[in-house]
């Protein structure tokens, strides 16, 4: 059964990103980049790559293993800095001049490509550090949870299918488990753009039916990026697909397109 | 009260805390007993207590930044030390004209040196209350800008615990130099007054030995207030996972900054209750040994529940005493025996082994 929160008729007001201040979106496109490349030790992992998204839309990046994304994701996030390039977050906001905390409080969110949670931490706790909010040491000292965001908690909790296991440390649920978890955190941030690395791995054929479900009711009011292995994931998904080979764009297009594509084949199939 | 709410839900605390006041009523009691009274408790033994809780108060700012925060300090000794030297300037400025050489102001090393003037940053700590406002913002002082290079440079792990080893060693050559105006090798000593009352006094002891378990008390419910907020989640958050801290929006160095520099400052306090206590302060308490020890201590304890630490730094303490006296070279291969044992079969030291038994009794009810 889908939870009343996933059908699209129903967006509840917390889900939708508040605006950020000074966030140019009226050219629609959400975020800019352009010309990146990175290298490791001699080895360019991105090379001269362009990647543009549209605000709302709902991207997949496939690929094969070290094509790149995860890395284009730590470029994005600040994590990586490219050796040349741009990286544009709207108009206003030059990414490669930020770091990973303002990158996160201006609305950019982030899962891992392998799970990480708080395990110390109950799964309530876990969402309770990732609620949009400030995050100054004296406003977290002195932070207690309003009605309202308890409410919001519960049906993050909810939404996430770990209601009951709300008060258990993170670090005992299962992969799939810890995969929504961390979804959870993110839907907390309450990011205007989502990076989503490989979120099926170690979920069951129902987990990843249901978080096709969610990211599609939360795409239009979110961007979101999703990088995934899994081709009938991508299918599912039913959105524009970049192909990332040797760092850089192979092909754009429909799913259709893409799986049609000789390039795509041979680079799939030369692995 | 929030305080109590607090308390509620820690265990180990109420235990601590209630042992702590029994402890503090019960020793001026003892000690006011007849001297051939059996269980008449020496001067000497109250001292000895003292100088414990503030090993314990010590341990406990430990604790704090390695088990909460994940930052295995090797160098907090120092913090430790600079609150004692602090607290050591005040009690020289105390002896007057009761030194050797009889000058008003100048301390007899510095007579002995030919100096003429007392250099400007011996200035100030003829007042009490500057020299614990010292004792604490030195410290303090040190560990913000320390920190502040070390955590923005991210090092981390082995790395950064062996910068703290070099800070700590760094000072003790420094402190080791007469220029310096620290006294040299021979440190501070010779000791008179603490507020006008003679430091051979009873009474003074007994003071001293109070305010020891009452700064530990108050250390121990200020990092827990700090634990039990949201930034003591956080604090965790950064020991698990220090990376997914940052991209939730946390300012991770400044988090760290903020702890580690509270935790210096704990650390200062304990130092500048410490010296009174035992009469000196020299270059030998910067010694990188001492801050490894402290951090064998809260293993031993019990990492991350802050009253293992002080059970780890009571115990440890405890039977270095007994030992030195009964086997005075065979301390240190004993106490690595000891580390040995805990880690292999109590790797959640004292403290874990009193927590299962609560977690068993739970689920057999
Ligand atoms: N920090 C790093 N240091 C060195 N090489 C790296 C680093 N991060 C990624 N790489 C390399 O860059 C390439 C791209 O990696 P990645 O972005 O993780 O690929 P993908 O996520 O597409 O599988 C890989 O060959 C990987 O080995
Ligand atoms: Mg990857």
């Amino acid at each position: 059964m889908k939870s009343g929160l996933l059908q699209r008729d129903r967006v509840f007001d917390f889900m939708t990103p508040k605006k950020v201040e000074g966030l140019d979106l009226k050219h629609g496109t959400v975020l800019y980049m352009e010309d990146v490349s990175v290298t490791f030790e001699g080895f360019k992992a991105i090379n001269q790559l362009n990647f543009y998204l549209n605000t709302g839309e709902l991207r997949c990046v496939i690929g094969p293993n070290g094509a790149g994304k995860t890395t284009m994701m730590d470029i994005i996030t600040g994590k990586t800095r490219p050796d040349t390039g741009s990286c544009w977050f709207g108009q206003k906001y030059n990414l490669l001049q930020m770091d990973e905390p303002e990158i996160a409080q201006i609305g950019i969110g982030r899962k891992f490509q392998k799970p990480t949670v708080f395990e110390q931490h109950t799964v309530f706790e876990n969402l309770e550090l990732a609620m949009a909010g400030p995050k100054t040491i004296w406003s977290t000292f002195v932070a207690k949870l309003n009605g309202e965001q308890r409410d919001q908690l519960d049906q993050i909790l909810a939404m996430i299918c770990l209601t009951e296991e709300h008060s258990r440390l993170a670090g005992l649920l299962s992969h799939g488990q810890k995969q929504w978890l961390e979804i959870g955190m993110l839907l907390m941030q309450n990011p205007l753009m989502l990076l989503v690395d490989e979120p099926a791995a170690g979920m069951t054929h129902q987990e990843m039916d249901r978080t096709v479900d969610l990211l599609t009711s939360l795409a239009g009011n979110h961007s979101i990026v999703v990088v995934e292995h899994d081709m009938e994931f991508v299918r599912a998904l039913n959105s524009r697909v970049t192909v990332l080979h040797q760092g850089a764009v192979l092909m754009e297009g429909s799913m259709d397109a893409v799986q049609k594509d000789e390039r795509v084949v041979e680079v799939y199939l030369g692995q | 009260m929030g305080l109590l709410r607090m308390l509620k839900n820690d265990k180990g605390g109420q235990i601590f805390l209630g042992v702590l006041v029994a402890t503090l009523i019960a020793v001026p009691i003892l000690h006011a007993l007849p001297t051939d009274h059996p269980l008449h408790l020496s001067t000497y033994m109250v001292t000895l207590l003292g100088k414990y809780l503030t090993y314990a108060l010590l341990a406990v700012a430990v604790d704090l930044v390695w088990g909460y925060l994940g930052i295995l300090s090797l160098g907090h000794a120092a913090f430790f030390a600079l609150g004692g030297y602090a607290m050591g300037m005040y009690l020289m400025r105390q002896i007057g004209e009761r030194g050797v050489y009889g000058d008003p102001v100048l301390p007899d090393f510095m007579v002995f040196l030919n100096w003429t003037e007392l250099p400007w940053f011996w200035h100030g700590f003829d007042m009490f209350w500057f020299a614990i406002l010292m004792a604490m913002c030195l410290p303090g002082l040190l560990a913000l800008v320390f920190g502040w290079l070390a955590f923005r440079s991210r090092v981390t792990g082995v790395y950064l615990s062996i910068i703290t080893q070099a800070l700590t060693y760094a000072l003790m050559l420094a402190f080791f130099r007469n220029e310096m105006g620290f006294g040299g090798n021979n440190g501070l000593t010779d000791f008179k007054d603490i507020l006008g009352f003679s430091l051979q006094d009873d009474g003074v002891r007994v003071g001293l030995f109070i305010a020891s378990g009452l700064m530990l008390g108050l250390g121990y419910l200020a990092c827990r207030v700090i634990i039990q907020s949201r930034l003591g989640r956080v604090a965790v958050a950064i020991r698990d996972a220090e990376d997914r801290t940052r991209f939730i929006g946390y300012r991770v160095e400044r988090v760290k900054l903020a702890i580690f520099t509270f935790s210096a400052m704990l650390a200062g306090i304990a130092g500048a209750l410490y010296v009174p206590q035992v009469g000196i302060i020299n270059p030998s308490e910067f010694q990188p040994l001492n801050s490894i020890e402290v951090v064998v201590w809260v293993a031993m304890g019990g990492r991350a529940t802050l009253y293992g630490a002080v059970i780890g730094a009571i115990g440890v303490n405890y039977a270095k005493t007994w030992f030195t006296g009964a086997f005075p070279d065979a301390w240190l291969f004993a106490l690595g025996a000891l580390f040995v044992f805990v880690t292999l079969f109590l790797p959640r030291g004292i403290a874990g082994l009193f927590k299962h038994s609560l977690l068993r009794k739970r689920a057999k009810v």
